[in-house]
């Protein structure tokens, strides 16, 4: 069902991990549909840059890859160009996907949206 | 003193014997001449024709031995699906005039589950019954909801997924009371329980070659005589016009010998199978936190095991195992096409995202105790893993220093 590529990944997902104070965590899913996502973002303040990104998922191999890419796709950009990371581009990276797990990298995709407007949600705190 | 050490070298241990096993070489050497030498349509009326039509004969007497039926209540079919869909839409047709309202249970196999959903679109009405959270039929809710226009039941004797055996004899005593026929699928059960079809009084009873280590494409349907059905597969009128083609002879054979192995082995295959199922059980539970067993803890199959655990998906499980040589499968969405969980733990009220994280150990023959052992270290180390990557926290029992 998977290739190559998916399959290293699931067996050996480099970005799984929290991140202790996080700028901004994203979760999406849930366990009735058998994906959770959870991803974490470290942000330098002044260039709002991502310099960290890790992930916590419940869910199948696509779930696991689609997320672990996500967050390399998103190290060393701004939040707003983490925002342009689309599903296909997760899919692109991890070569393709079965139809019935085009899902996850959908999913991935929400939760990089989900951690940014955490994070916005926290600046907006703080300046208060 | 000599202490046994285990053995735990890397292996292969399958575990998915209900989803097939392998032909057992007894039923594999019974079937080649078949292929090479008696190769004849046994419907040909010459002499080689007549050999193969012996054959035939002694594999439909011995089906019919190995469930006290009579030969000439077997009618051999491409499989277990194939049984299924002619008990249910051949007997339903059949009776149609009389009335137009089946019932089924709510954990039966796709196979009977979309033959009734083909009814429907026919104009037959279907009662999914409900089942407790055992996977047992709720007999209130069967007698609530005939009607005098019910005219079948099916219900498996035993599940494929968890285990369960059915009561089946209470749910057949209740039917013949109303004049209704009972089919029921007996595909995981060959060879597990004793079936005596007098006894269980059912009208028809769908059976697989293999899952009883004989070989895929062939099985059969008992159906009690006099029961009328209506065939859904039309050609040269073999099997007494009931399912025409060409009878896959070597098939056929293998059948038989597999089911008269099945039954004669059973007291012995079942206390062993027992033996290693409940070895699994117990050290699964006693090792790893957050596990839920599924399906009756007694009355189940001897070589079924299906556990959820907690905070972990199901698939991604499934392939950790299946990376250190352990097949087994999964009730898990993300393994079939749609996005719902396993219909049976659903109906047996499992909470949807533990049904997410199910695991079906079905053993077979040639198992020994350090393969299961072996089972629950990797199990143990995978759980562990998933556990560690999960946004679910599993609550941890004070003491505990494994999962």
């Amino acid at each position: 069902m998977y290739n190559k590529k998916v399959l290293d990944i699931f067996k050996n997902p480099d970005k799984a991990g929290k991140i202790l104070k996080a700028d901004g965590v994203g979760k999406v899913g849930n366990a009735a549909c058998g994906d959770i996502m959870k991803i974490y973002l470290k942000i330098d303040p002044k260039t709002e840059v991502i310099t960290d990104a890790k992930f916590q998922t419940f869910g199948c191999a696509a779930a696991i890859a689609s997320t672990n890419t996500a967050c390399h796709m998103i190290i060393g950009k701004t939040v707003d160009e983490a925002l342009k990371v689309k599903n296909t581009d997760v899919i692109d990276a991890l070569g393709e996907l079965p139809p019935q797990k085009i899902h996850c990298s959908v999913l991935a995709e929400e939760s990089i949206a989900a951690a940014v407007e955490d994070y916005r949600k926290k600046q907006e705190k703080k300046k208060k | 003193m000599y202490i046994k050490r285990r053995d735990m070298r890397e292996r292969t241990v399958y575990l998915d014997n209900a989803a097939t096993t392998y032909v057992s070489n007894e039923v594999l050497q019974e079937m080649l001449p078949y292929f090479t030498n008696n190769y004849a349509n046994p419907a040909s009326i010459h002499q080689k024709g007549l050999d193969a039509s012996e054959a035939v004969k002694k594999a439909r007497e011995q089906v019919a031995l190995a469930i006290n039926a009579r030969p000439n209540e077997i009618i051999f079919t491409s499989g277990g699906t194939e049984a299924d869909n002619l008990a249910v839409i051949g007997i339903a047709n059949a009776l149609k005039k009389k009335g137009k309202h089946i019932m089924i249970s709510a954990i039966e196999h796709h196979a009977v589950l979309n033959a009734a959903e083909e009814l429907k679109k026919q104009g037959f009405s279907v009662t999914e019954l409900s089942v407790d959270s055992n996977g047992m039929v709720n007999l209130v809710d069967l007698l609530h909801n005939i009607r005098p226009d019910t005219t079948l039941i099916s219900v498996m004797l035993a599940n494929n997924e968890v285990g369960t055996i059915q009561n089946l004899q209470a749910i057949t005593r209740l039917a013949k009371e109303r004049n209704i026929y009972v089919h029921t699928d007996a595909v995981q059960a060959i060879g597990a329980v004793n079936i005596d079809v007098k006894q269980l009084d059912v009208d028809a009873l769908s059976i697989s070659a293999h899952k009883i280590y004989g070989p895929k494409g062939v099985g059969a349907l008992y159906l009690k005589a006099g029961t009328p059905i209506k065939p859904i597969v039309f050609g040269g009128g073999q099997e007494r016009g009931l399912r025409s083609g060409t009878l896959n002879v070597p098939g056929i054979v293998g059948l038989g010998k597999a089911i008269e192995v099945a039954v004669r082995d059973m007291s012995y295959n079942n206390q062993k199978l027992k033996g290693l199922r409940d070895l699994l059980i117990k050290e699964v539970t006693e090792r790893i936190e957050g596990v839920k067993l599924n399906g009756h803890r007694f009355q189940r199959l001897p070589g079924n095991v299906n556990f959820s655990f907690e905070g972990v998906e199901g698939e991604s499980l499934m392939l950790m195992l299946s990376e250190r040589g352990i097949y087994v499968s999964t009730g898990s969405a993300c393994n079939s096409t749609r996005l719902e969980p396993s219909h049976v733990l659903v109906a047996m009220g499992v909470d949807k995202g533990l049904a997410q994280g199910s695991i079906r150990f079905s053993l077979g023959k040639n198992l020994s105790k350090d393969d299961i052992f072996y089972v629950v270290d990797v199990l143990v180390d995978s759980v562990k893993w998933l556990r560690s990557i999960s946004p679910i926290s599993v609550k941890k029992k004070k003491g505990e220093d494994d999962v």
